[in-house]
């Protein structure tokens, strides 16, 4: 029992480790910043050229879209931070996960969209077109308020799915939360900076959690 | 009857999906200011005739003439056109999302660029004009299917269009809220708005319209006064179809 407070608990630990730890939640904080709106701006981009009236936008979309949700996130960071040098591109491991979270965000959050865009009838697209607004105008101001409504849970879930993956960027050595908290350890053989990293954790997606579920149950009823 | 102008003229329209011949040669006239009553068997092309008069369909050949204007043409603006062609709708398509204000307003705002003061004024008159000014703030799932229908005809009017279109428009109300929406229809046109109809309320096209035009497989089978098709039909196919609509 001592041996697990020591080895998973240890207040001393914990104290140390602190400021390298807050330094990591900062970095995965800034990563959400980032990541979270450009995936949730790219999706839209994506969700719009996936449901356009040309064939010549459509596919490539989809082509793309498949392609970015078939290969795991870790592959796509991999071959962008350690491939993409070998064709004289060399980016820091921030840009690095940056970009390859947008290309897999926007295809996520881009099928989310779209759900939620072909489940409004094309009555109201019609009823818009007829008073003379153009097919954007229809979508920015008719469709898509309802359309973003009604697929608010999936959306707030695949936020938290993208908050829990900034944890891969570990792997191209950006020193987020839980890049910080694996130092922590190799440095003091002791696992309570890696408690203290899901604790951070838990206290940011908490809230999410329970936002998620709230938004399930209201648009269910 | 009326010596008036045609302000719509459709020529040997024809409309195909696919394989499907919805539309096989219509050709007929509204001038300014009537009502034209569309009847005719499920499946017969009402709709698909009311969608080509404002291009919500592309007709495969024919030409439709507004105000002079040939909106069939290949590279014309849609979205002017429309915005001279209101259209009611069987299932009303309010926008959820909006008040009946809303509604009203969103077009004038976003297509006609008015400002939202100015674009306020108008919504109020034209709620007010089909009885539901006492409504404005109410969204759409807070209203009887008869005002949400009164409120897409104040959506449609608030663009001052030259023609008004409606598909079924009272086709979804419970019996008892058909008349509000007769009623507000009657005075459009007794207002001198130009309409054209598709409905099953044979009564009120016998009270209100100009013409009915009765149509078959895409064709029309035959049109006159209301007197004259309802009382007096020439075709079979008329005769056996009046029988069935009124049992
Ligand atoms: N989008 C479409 N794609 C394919 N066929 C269609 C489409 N819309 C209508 N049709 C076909 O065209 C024909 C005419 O349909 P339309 O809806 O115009 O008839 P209608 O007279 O309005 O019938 P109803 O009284 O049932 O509303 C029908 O055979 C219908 O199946
Ligand atoms: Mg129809």
């Amino acid at each position: 029992m001592e041996q697990i407070l020591f080895q998973f608990f240890n207040l001393d630990i914990m104290i140390q480790a602190w400021p390298i730890m807050l330094r990591g939640f900062g970095m995965t904080l800034l990563l959400c910043i980032v990541v979270i709106p450009s995936g949730l701006l790219g999706g839209l981009v994506v969700a719009l050229a996936s449901t356009s009236e040309k064939r010549w936008i459509r596919w490539p979309v989809a082509v793309l879209v498949d392609i970015f949700r078939a290969i795991p996130p870790l592959a796509l960071l991999i071959m962008i931070s350690a491939g993409l040098p070998f064709a004289g591109i060399r980016l820091s491991p921030f840009t690095a996960v940056c970009l390859s979270f947008l290309l897999n965000n926007s295809a996520y959050y881009g099928e989310i969209y779209r759900a939620g865009i072909e489940s409004i009838g094309t009555g109201q697209d019609e009823a818009a077109r007829s008073t003379g607004l153009t097919g954007f105008q229809s979508m920015v101001y008719v469709i898509l308020p309802q359309a973003v409504r009604n697929v608010l849970p999936d959306l707030v879930s695949n936020t938290i799915e993208v908050v829990k993956l900034t944890s891969l960027a570990s792997v191209v050595a950006f020193a987020e939360l839980l890049y910080s908290a694996d130092m922590a350890r190799s440095v003091t053989y002791n696992a309570s900076p890696i408690v203290m990293a899901a604790c951070f954790y838990l206290v940011l997606l908490w809230p999410a959690v329970r936002l998620a579920s709230r938004l399930e149950r209201k648009l269910s009823t | 009857m009326s010596q008036r102008l045609p302000i719509l003229t459709i020529d040997n329209l024809h409309l195909r999906y696919g394989d499907v011949d919805a539309l096989r040669g219509i050709t007929l006239e509204a001038g300014t200011g009537e009502m034209t009553f569309l009847i005719g068997p499920s499946g017969s092309g009402k709709s698909s005739l009311l969608r080509c008069c404002n291009r919500l369909e592309t007709p495969t050949s024919g030409k439709i003439y507004v105000d002079g204007e040939d909106i069939t043409q290949r590279y014309i603006n849609l979205n002017r056109v429309r915005r001279g062609i209101g259209m009611v709708f069987q299932s009303f398509n309010l926008y959820p999302h909006m008040s009946a204000k809303g509604n009203v307003m969103l077009a004038l705002r976003k297509v006609l660029g008015k400002s939202r003061a100015e674009a306020e004024a108008i919504a109020l008159k034209q709620l007010e004009r089909v009885g539901l000014s006492d409504r404005a703030g109410h969204y759409p799932n807070q209203l009887s299917g008869g005002q949400q229908q009164r409120v897409a005809i104040a959506r449609s009017l608030a663009l001052e269009p030259k023609i008004m279109l409606f598909d079924e428009p009272t086709s979804a109300l419970d019996p008892e809220l058909v008349g509000e929406v007769l009623k507000v229809m009657r005075q459009l046109k007794d207002d001198g708005m130009t309409m054209v109809v598709v409905s099953h309320e044979m009564r009120f096209a016998k009270a209100a319209s100009d013409h009915v035009v009765f149509m078959a497989e895409g064709q029309i089978v035959e049109a006159g006064p209301p007197a004259q098709i309802f009382d007096e039909p020439v075709a079979e196919r008329t005769r056996t179809f009046l029988q069935e609509a009124y049992h």
